[in-house]
């Protein structure tokens, strides 16, 4: 099993991230987008960590588990109070700050 | 060998698949369920490479809750079921340039960094002890011994967003 195999996956879930944060309108399609970016650093955290047999790695994505739950939890919160206050959920109505 | 490469094409494929499902979705509810296949084919990979407590964490975590919680925000949101095509806004040519350009980049850096010939042992006669067996007791000792400091603010940062959501989601 090739490391290198592992890092191209990763890179291009990063990117299909990367695209879904840029290009996408709804605030939860927005969240979803950012679990993909986090998911591909889990796959290079865990890949070079059994590359290394050292257990850093996965400790680490332990964390970024961790801060991506409590990043949902938060995120959603985050989109709720703008549905509420802008009745839709499109965060590209959040313009109040253009002069 | 041979098995592992085949299954990680399969994996790789569903990942593929499925992270395409959510950022092209045109509905809601499926972009929800194109992201589980993503979770789980991720899931699957992170076994292939024998990081077995990592996998089923993130089978409990991110698929189990998660996964809910964003169907949850979709259905208080009250977003369109059904098919809609008010999901995408209008800079999808930037966002391909953006995305397309980081790609192009990360797979150069990666192809000059690293050839073929490295390979991720498991279990065979070079992998070494330490992480192929008992995993999970070396990931413990690694958690509650090296960075204990970080697992305890790591608890409390739990604390603090269950707090602030619940602040900000409260009708008042």
């Amino acid at each position: 099993m090739s490391l290198n195999y592992y890092l191209i996956l990763a890179a291009f879930l990063f990117c299909t991230g990367i695209y879904g944060v840029i290009a996408r309108k709804n605030g939860v399609l927005v969240l979803m987008s950012i679990e993909l970016m986090l998911n591909a650093v889990n796959i290079n955290l865990i890949a070079f960590s059994q590359y290394q047999q050292m257990p850093a790695g996965n400790t680490f994505a332990l964390f970024v588990i961790t801060i991506a739950a409590a990043e949902i939890g938060v995120g959603l919160g985050i989109v709720l109070l703008i549905t509420r206050n802008l009745r839709s959920p499109n965060i590209d109505q959040l313009d109040q700050l253009k002069g | 060998m041979v098995i592992q490469n085949i299954i990680f094409f399969i994996l790789a494929a569903i990942v593929v698949a499925g992270a395409l499902g959510v950022v092209g979705s045109k509905n809601i509810v499926h972009a929800a369920l194109h992201l589980v296949a993503v979770l789980a084919g991720v899931a699957g990979l992170f076994l292939l490479i024998a990081a077995e407590f990592l996998a089923w964490v993130q089978v409990l975590i991110y698929i189990g809750a998660v996964t809910v919680l964003l169907l949850f925000g979709i259905m208080l949101t009250k977003a369109p079921m059904g098919k809609s095509k008010d999901l995408d806004n209008d800079s999808k040519i930037p966002a391909y340039a953006v995305s397309a350009g980081m790609f192009a980049l990360l797979i150069a850096l990666i192809v000059d960094a690293f050839d073929s010939s490295k390979k991720i042992a498991i279990g065979g006669a070079e992998a070494s002890k330490t992480l192929a067996n008992g995993q999970m007791s070396i990931l413990g000792n690694s958690v509650l011994y090296e960075y204990v400091l970080a697992f305890e603010i790591a608890g409390v940062l739990l604390l603090a967003a269950l707090i602030g959501a619940v602040v900000m989601a409260r009708k008042d």
